[in-house]
This record gives C-alpha cells, structure tokens and sequence, in this order.
C-alpha cells in the first residue's frame, strides 16, 4: 500500500501558509504605480438616471479618472453576460436584458453600479465619488418572488414584460393530473426558500495591470474559476483576446459559488488598467458585498404529493417562483430550472413529476448559483414535502421513506425528470442514520425534556444531489453555453519532484492535498514531491473551475488519466532500461518492474532518464509530462440520510440542535478528514439557512435591510452541534476514481432535517425558513 | 473615514480642554462604536481627543459600592472580583473578546445604544455617573435614542453602582448582532426593587408595572400576570413589538430566578 495515498487523512499542506498568515490573497497584491478604485452605487433600488456629472470629481485631489458607462462602449466592451439560455413553454428561451459594466439608463438595485473613481488613496476615491453628482427620479421598486409578476408591479426591463424572464415547465403534467385525479390522499405544502448572502470570508476583490510594452492584461481576481473569467471578459466583453490575457485568481478565501461569476468591478479593474496604463485595485468592503455579491436561493412554492392507499407516490406537482434579481446574472435561469427540476424525483420512485418555474426579475441583487444552487431548493421542499405526506398518512417518516425509496437493485434508475441515478443505497444510509441518531431512543428523550419544560423533535432528510459537474453534452443540450470537461497536466520534474496542474481551483477545498494524494496513490511518489498548481491562466492549460463539486469527480479523474499515460510512456522506457519487453513492465508503488524478476525501476528513475535520454528507446519522445481532459458520461449522484434533533424553548422560541448525524454516500474517499471539514461547513451552511440567515430587502423602499452581519445573521460555532459524521458508500459507474463529490451536501441536507425537527417538536404542519425564535415562539404559541 | 486631528489626552482636565479647542471635536474611548462610525463616514469630526491615557481606568471598592473608571474595559470588569455577580455577568454578555477587550464602561453609557446591557444595569442598581462637571443620578442620565444628559463637552470619569441585596441581569441577544435583543437588570437595589429594561424601546428604562409586581413578591411567578403593551416596542426583522414585550417579561422572570 502506498502511503498517504487514497484514504489517508493527511494534514492539509496548504494549511502552513494559511494558519501563519502566509496567503497570497487578491488584496494582499500590490502593483507599482497602482490606483484604486471605489464605485459609485446606486442608494435607490429603482430609479432613472437623468444625468451623471463626473466634473468635480475628475478635479479632485488624487483623482486619476471618472469613468461611466459611455467611456466602456467607447472602447467597445460590451456588457456582463449570462450564459444561460434556457428554453421554456411555448419553446421561448429566456429573455436577457442588456446589463451594462456601469449602468446608464436605470439603476435596478440598491448598490447598482453607475460610475467609478479611480485615485492615488483609496481614501481620495472615496472623496472624489462624495462629488459624482447623480440627478435621479426615484421610481417604485418591487423586490417580492411572489408578486413582482403581478399586474401593475413596476417593470424593470422593457425585454420582460410582466418581470418574467422564463415561464418554465418540465415533466408530464396530463400524467401527475391523472395521479391526483386518482389519488387516494394528497399532500400540499406552501413554502419559501429564503433569500442567502454566501458571505466569503475574503470579500471580492481585482487588480487590474497592464503592459504598454508587451500589450499584454493581467487580472488578479478573487475566481473559483479564472480560465472561465477570462474566457467571458475575452469573448463577450471584449477587454483583451485570451492569449494576451492572464487571468489569475491566487489564494481565494471561500467562495461558495458567488465567486463564478464575472462581475462590474472586475472588469473595471481590467480595462481601466490598460485605458489610464496604471494598475487599478479595488476591493469590496463587507457592506458592498452584501449589496453586489450574487445572493442565493429565493424560491416561493407550492409542493403537491398524490399518494396511493400505502402511501406511495404517485405524483408530485411543484409550483414555484424564483427571484433572478435586478439583471441575469452568468448561470441564473440555468439554477432554478435545471439543477432544480431535475433534482425532483430525489430518493423516490415517483413516477410523474411536473414542474412550473417562473423566473422573475426584481429590484434586488442578481440571484444565482450558491452552495447547492437549486439542489438545495430541490431538497428542501421534497422533503418537507414526504413529511407532511407523512402526516397525512399517519406513518412514521422514515417508514414513507422507506416505502417510496428507490432500491439499490433498481440502479441505475432513470428518473421522470431527465437525471439517471448511477448508484445509491438509500435504504442502507437510512438504516444507517437511524442507528447512529438513536431514533428508536428518541420517545424517551422527548419524555424526559418535556419534563423540562422543552420540546424536543426529530427530523429526517433522505437527500440526493447532482455533482461533477458535469458532461459536457448533457448541459450543452441544456443550453449551458460551455463545455464542463476538466483537464490536467502532470509533469516529472528530471529529479523526481511532480508538478501537477490543474484546471479546478482551490478555495477552502484542500485540492493541494487531496489531489497530491492522489497523485501519490497512482505514481508512488511521496506526496511531499507532488505539488499542485492552480489559479493562473498562464500556468497549465485550460480548465473550468470549481464548483458544483465538480474539482474531484471531474478534475481529479484527468489527472488519475494524464498519471496513466506518464505510466504508459513510463512502461516503454522502463522496458528499453531493462531490457525487457514493454508487455512484461508492470508497474505498481512506484516501481516499474520485469514481471516474475527483480528487475526494478523507480519512476523517479524513469524521469531522470526520460528527460537525460542517453539510453533511450527508440521513436519515444524526451520528458515526462502528460495532459489529460477527462468529460464524465453522467453526473455524480451523491446522497444520504441525516438525522436532526432539537429542542424548543417554549418560553422564547429558542432552540439548540442537541444532535444531529449525517450519514452521506460520497463513494470513496480519497482524504476523509477533509471530507468531514466539507460536510462540517456545509451542515454550518444549511443550518445557517434554516435558523439564521435571511437576505431581507424592504417591501416598500427595496432597501436592503440586512445589509451587515449586525442584522444578517452567519452561523457561529454557538449555533452549531459537534456533528456525528459517517459514510455509507456505493460504487459510482461513471466515475473511475469512484468518487461523488461532497462540497455541497451538508447545505442541501440540513435545512429539511432541522425543519422536519422543529415541526416534529412543535406538532404542527409546517413553518418558515429562517426558524428564528420569534418564528418558532409563534409558531408554538398557536400550536398549544 | 474622513482627515481629522488626533488627540492623546493626559487627564481629563487635558481632554477637556482639547475638546474645548476644537472646532468640532469627540473624545474616542475604546473606539468600537466611534472608530465604525468614522469608517463608514457616518460621522466628520474635526477632532478626536483620545481617554486611553487620561487616567481613567480602574475599580474601587467602597464597601457599600463600587466605582468603576470610565475606561475600564468591558473584559476588566468581567474578571474583577470586586464587582457584583450580577455586573460581571453583564459585562461577560457584552460583544465578543476582542469587543470586551476594547470596548468600555464609558463609551457604553456615552453612547447609550437602545439595545446595549450596561444601561440596565445603571438604571437597575441605581448607579451614579460622575463627569468632570457634577454627578447625574442614572435614572436621569438615560434620556432617548443615543441621548444621554451629558452636555457637549462633558465627560464621564466614572460610575458607582450601589450594592444590592439580590441582582441578575437576563439577556436574549439578538441572533446576529448579540446586543440585547431584551435585556432586563432585576434587583432588590439599596433604594428598594429596581427593574430596567434594554433593547425593547429608544432607551433603557425601569419598568414600573415589574417593579409594582415584584416589590409585593419578590419571585418570577409574581410576574405571571404582567403585560407590557407593545405600543412604544421596537420592532425589526429579528423580533415584533409583541414578541419582545413577551420577553420582557420572560426575561424579567429568568432575572428574578437567577437573583434568587
Ligand atoms: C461587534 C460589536 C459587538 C458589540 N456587542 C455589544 C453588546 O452585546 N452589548 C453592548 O452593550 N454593547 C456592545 N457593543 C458595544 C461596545 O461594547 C462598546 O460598549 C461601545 O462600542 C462603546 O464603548 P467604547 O469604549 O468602544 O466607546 P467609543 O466607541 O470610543 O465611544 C462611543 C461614544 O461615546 C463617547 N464617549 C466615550 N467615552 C466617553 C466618556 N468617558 N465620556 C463621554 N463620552 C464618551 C464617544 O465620544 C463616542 O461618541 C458591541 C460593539 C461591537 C463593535
């Protein structure tokens, strides 16, 4: 067995740098001669823009320039893209309403951007927007999911009548009116998905520069994904052709998903730097994320069930709207469709599923993908679905569970909604979290709090989620305007030491150990020599980012791939060293090998030898350095079942989650300790979403009312149990590294599971997400 | 944060008279109200005259009371045993470390936050806020929104809360901020039964009806039948008027229970 290869739970060895405050983030970039620059925001969320008059500022000290959004259609950039295009009813593909870099007509949201101030302080750009003096006529706003589509609601685009940008539907709805037509009970839940800020520990940030000289752009950017960065601002935007283009996202703190996108200030960043020839710095402060980072989530809907006498289902209805913002953001339709609708089906064998989607436009920031994006949203109003289904059936809620389940020996199992499970046990996880969370035990338990004068619940959530993302031609036919392969170079250095490159990019996910382990596993070299390099568009070949927990499924299996060619070209040098012939090279640990000898070559032999070829096989190029792209044949389908226990106070409406198991099928495992820190922060996630956070802009002024942590509320550590985290694997047929992903799980599994708790402790049907004490004291107040 | 003066004052005799010097000037005591303030230009001093050197930190037991000096840290007061059970578990509640380590007394009181805890407990225990022009009674120092009867100019040197037989303070912090969504300071004070209530109006208060409840009956289910109209409550996306009159009163009763 090769050490700290697949399986180990080595320390992460980016953490050194990380925990000694050695990073290298965006903003601790410094470029000589560099300006900065702060953006002039919209204060109102709706409003026409009769006049900009940049003059005094132009004049103030420091100020080095005043752009608007006239000076970048003077340079033909053009404006932010979204790249989606999502067909719906009628065969109609969404609308996209133009999006300047700097709004000229209308500001949408409150922080929309109108100009910038670029100086030699900071501080002197702030001054210098004091006198950017915008004449404005305010115009009523609208920020509501439920009602921006209604007549007389104030209209934001000329391009969406009505503030539709999609009327979406997918599914056999004649088949699911059949199901409830001949139903033997039915179960029916109105909800809302609330509204999140992802809120990055690292806010986002750019440094623009350029080089007269050489004609060439960089952009530093806080990026999950710099090649897709460059390839939007190259190909849509026009600010520099890809090849004198370096995009380069270095230390990246945290992005779950709001880092994907391509926004204004980056691209400001990028052609102020060559339009003044002087790098141009901006970084967001907290409350300029609040208002201009991607939010997430935002869906209202109304979940319908048909169940037959046993309680199986027979056909399940979703109505729903979701909040797209003010502009379509890079993947926004794609989010509320796709990754929802096709979710639908979860653990269960529901034969006819329809969907009604409508994507509204809103006088708030652009929605789009975050931490799940649209999987969670899935998830959630299934599973509070079953469990009112539950109810309505007087069963226990694993047993409706468990009579719905689509079973192990069913795979791989075509869902009604477009996705096709691989594999999955999801009887066995279940079982599993039962055992772990005691839930025999748990009548007890209740008994005893109530003693206390508490109430105790329990809550489930059998999840399932759609990762690697993904094949290139299933999204393409989708209407995602990329393909979604990854690829990776592995180059031998001539003394041994491995240089991996990749096209994914690490934020918080250990890629730099993971990976290297890896690496360790396939080629048999101690991971401290594998080093893996990231983050730069000038270092390695083209990639797509992370996201959708997508860097291991799909990035990892083409550097497993380029590791095998090494190993092929390896096998053919090893032979012409050994004098043997290639067939009978075998190579494991490490060594190659003349099968039934002792003839042994390490690779790191090998190396030397390939790239000082003075005894080498004839027609075999010099160098050990190989490039694979791999494009998975499907998506990963990672699940699980998790187990949620709470107790009310009664008193208050406070409560503690006094434990909560997760039992979560990624396949395998490749480091397990940061496996648990994913599923960790992804329950921290969701159980932010179902108690804590809320995204809340003002009814009436589309003021954002939690515009700080002082009213949005982050998960602390407080907040949180010790989570009971374990595995129950199955063997993914697509993925030849047999792994799922598991970045995102805890924040698609978690807000069901604390729902169903509260609800189970409270007796009542159903209540809103965030669960806040005022909710739940109201909640408890009617139910008693 | 816009260009101003920095002022380090010696005594208070010195910031006093920095302050009288400047056009338009502040003192700054521990900063972690000011120094946001300042940053998100929500306010132009033109000078800023710095207490950290002004002598003013520190705790003196009298015996029947205990001065504590303006600029005691929230953290000095949380770990001093001079002060009552009642004060230290107020400070403890107060922010987070770094806050506690900055934040003080003074700048609290100064400040007079609708939602901040030490209020409640100047108001509870019937405390006397000493400036360098006289003494003010606390339950004339806490005046409406961010107004306290301190005139401009004036600065406070130290307060002195009076022992009380029995004293709990019950916070319910607001989830995100964790100032006090309801804070309520119950004590049986050397003047009789005080009750003050933060975060529920403009301005802590003492609350009248409690007080009538709980000088007949010194126990939490004297509060049984007890209301609070949520008319003058505030009302915000964490908690409704109605919700945050309920708390007062459960929190006046976890107050009473914890002051046994
Ligand atoms: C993250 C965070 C969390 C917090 N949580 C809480 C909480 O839970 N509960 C709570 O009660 N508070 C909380 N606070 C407030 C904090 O505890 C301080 O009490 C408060 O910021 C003021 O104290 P300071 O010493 O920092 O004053 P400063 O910020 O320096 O000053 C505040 C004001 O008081 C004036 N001032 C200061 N000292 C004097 C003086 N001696 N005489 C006259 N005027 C003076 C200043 O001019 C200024 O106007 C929190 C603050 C932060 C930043």
């Amino acid at each position: 067995m090769v050490e700290n290869g697949i399986g180990a739970s080595l320390k992460r060895k980016e953490d050194n740098r990380f925990l000694t405050g050695k990073g290298n983030y965006t903003d601790d970039i410094n470029r000589p001669g560099q300006t900065y620059a702060y953006i002039v925001r919209s204060p109102h969320a709706h409003a026409t823009i009769n006049s900009v008059d940049i003059s005094a500022a132009k004049s103030a000290p420091g100020v080095v320039a005043v752009f608007v959004g006239q000076d970048l259609l003077d340079d033909a950039v053009g404006g932010l893209v979204c790249g989606a295009s999502v067909t719906g009813k009628g065969g109609e593909v969404n609308k996209v309403p133009p999006r300047n870099v700097l709004t000229m007509d209308k500001a949408r949201f409150v922080g929309d951007p109108i100009a910038v101030v670029i100086a030699e302080t900071l501080a002197q750009a702030k001054d210098g927007a004091e006198l950017v003096a915008i004449d404005y006529t305010e115009l009523p706003s609208t920020v509501s999911t439920a009602n921006s589509d209604a007549d007389g609601a104030p209209q934001l685009h000329e391009e969406c009548p009505n503030n539709v940008a999609l009327d979406w539907e997918l599914g056999d709805k004649a088949a699911v009116d059949a199901a409830f037509a001949s139903a033997a009970k039915t179960a029916e839940v109105e909800l809302v998905n609330n509204r999140m800020v992802t809120n990055a520990m690292e806010p986002r940030a750019a440094v623009g520069e350029y080089n007269s000289g050489t004609d060439d752009l960089t952009l530093y950017v806080t990026s999950q994904n710099p090649h897709v960065h460059r390839l939007v601002m190259s190909a849509f935007m026009n600010i520099a052709p890809e090849h004198k283009f370096r995009v380069v996202a270095p230390d990246v703190g945290g992005g779950f998903g709001s880092k994907i996108f391509t926004y204004n200030e980056e691209a400001i960043c990028a052609w102020a730097a060559k339009r003044i020839n002087r790098p141009v710095k901006w970084t967001s402060d907290r409350s300029e994320g609040f208002m201009s980072d991607a939010h997430g989530r935002d869906h209202v809907t109304k979940a319908e069930m048909a169940m037959d006498a046993d309680g199986k289902f027979t056909g399940m209805r979703v109505t729903s709207k979701g909040n797209m913002g003010a502009y379509l953001q890079l993947f926004s339709v794609s989010i509320p469709t796709l990754f929802h609708g096709f979710l639908l089906a979860g653990q269960y064998t529901t034969p006819a599923i329809y969907l009604e989607m409508r994507c509204v436009m809103t006088n708030t920031a652009p929605v789009d993908a975050a931490r799940g994006a649209g999987r969670p949203e899935a998830t959630y109003l299934l599973e509070r679905l079953v469990d009112v289904a539950a109810g309505e059936m007087g069963l226990d809620p694993a047993e409706i569970r468990r009579r719905n389940f689509i079973k192990a020996d069913q795979m791989p199992y075509q869902t009604p909604v477009v996705q096709c499970y691989d594999s999955g046990d999801y009887h066995a996880s279940l079982d599993m979290a039962l055992k772990n969370a005691d839930y025999d035990g748990f009548g007890a338990r209740q008994a005893e709090a109530k003693g206390r004068g508490k109430l105790r619940g329990i809550g489930l959530s059998s999840y399932i989620e759609a990762c690697g993302v993904a094949p290139s031609a299933a999204v393409g036919s989708l209407g995602v305007g990329v393909g979604l392969w990854e690829s990776a170079q592995v180059r031998f250095n001539p003394t041994g030491g491995v240089t991996v490159f990749t096209g994914t990019h690490s934020h918080g996910q250990g890629h730099e150990t993971a990976f290297a382990q890896l690496v360790t596993e396939r080629l048999g070299v101690p991971v401290e020599n594998v080093e893996v390099v990231h983050g730069d568009t000038d270092k390695g070949q083209f990639g797509m980012g992370t996201y959708g927990s997508r860097s291991l499924p799909v990035g990892g299996v083409a550097i497993a791939n380029a590791c095998d060619k090494i190993i092929a070209k390896g096998k053919k040098i090893a032979a012409h060293c050994l004098e043997a012939a290639e067939d009978d090279i075998e190579f494991g640990e490490g060594n190659f090998t003349v099968a039934g000898t002792d003839k042994v070559m390490n690779i790191a032999e090998v190396a030397f030898t390939a790239y000082v070829p003075h005894n080498y096989p004839e027609g075999v190029e010099p160098g050990l350095d190989e490039i694979a792209f791999f494009d998975p044949l499907n998506f990963s389908f990672p699940a699980g079942a998790h187990v949620c226990e709470v107790e009310v106070d009664p008193d208050t409406g406070t409560l503690e989650i006094v434990k909560y198991t997760a039992v979560d099928d990624f396949g395998t495992l490749v480091n397990p300790m940061i496996v648990a820190g994913q599923v960790h922060g992804g329950l921290a996630h969701g159980i932010g979403q179902a108690l804590l956070e809320n995204c809340v802009y003002d009814e009436d002024t589309g003021q954002l009312v939690s515009g700080s942590f002082q009213d949005y509320c982050m998960p602390r550590a407080d907040n949180l149990p010790s989570f009971d985290v374990d595995y129950c694997p199955t063997v993914p047929i697509h993925n030849p590294l047999g792994v799922k992903g598991c970045g995102e799980a805890g924040a698609i599994a978690a807000p069901p599971a604390v729902i169903n708790a509260i609800v189970n402790a409270l007796g009542i049907k159903h209540l809103d997400m965030p669960a806040t004490p005022e909710v739940v004291w109201r909640a408890a107040q009617a139910a008693s | 944060m816009y260009d101003f003066k920095f002022h380090s004052a010696f005594s208070v005799d010195d910031a006093a008279a920095k302050l009288a010097a400047a056009e338009d000037g502040t003192v700054m005591a521990g900063g972690q109200t000011l120094i946001p303030v300042l940053k998100q230009r929500l306010a132009n001093p033109s000078d800023v005259v710095d207490l950290s050197g002004a002598g003013l930190s520190g705790i003196t037991n009298n015996g029947d009371s205990v001065t504590i000096g303006a600029m005691t840290t929230h953290a000095e007061v949380a770990g001093s045993s001079d002060v009552s059970a009642a004060l230290r578990s107020v400070a403890e509640g107060i922010g987070d470390a770094q806050v506690r380590n900055r934040g003080t007394l003074g700048g609290s009181v100064a400040n007079n936050d609708p939602a901040a805890d030490y209020p409640a407990a100047l108001l509870g225990l019937g405390a006397t806020i000493t400036t360098n022009q006289r003494d003010i009674a606390a339950d004339d120092f806490f005046t409406g929104l961010f107004e306290t009867a301190l005139n401009d100019g004036e600065i406070i040197k130290s307060v002195t809360f009076p022992n009380a037989t029995k004293a709990a303070y019950a916070k319910f912090p607001n989830p995100a901020s964790r100032y006090a969504m309801v804070g309520v300071f119950a004590a049986q004070a050397a003047d009789g039964v005080r009750v003050a209530v933060t975060g529920a109006t403009d301005c802590a208060h003492r609350g009248p009806k409690l007080e009538a409840a709980l000088s007949a009956n010194w126990s939490p289910d004297a509060l049984d039948g007890v209301t609070i109209p949520a008319d003058h409550i505030n009302g915000d996306i964490h908690g409704s008027p109605e919700y945050r009159a309920h708390l007062v009163v459960v929190m006046a009763k976890r107050a009473v229970a914890a002051a046994g």
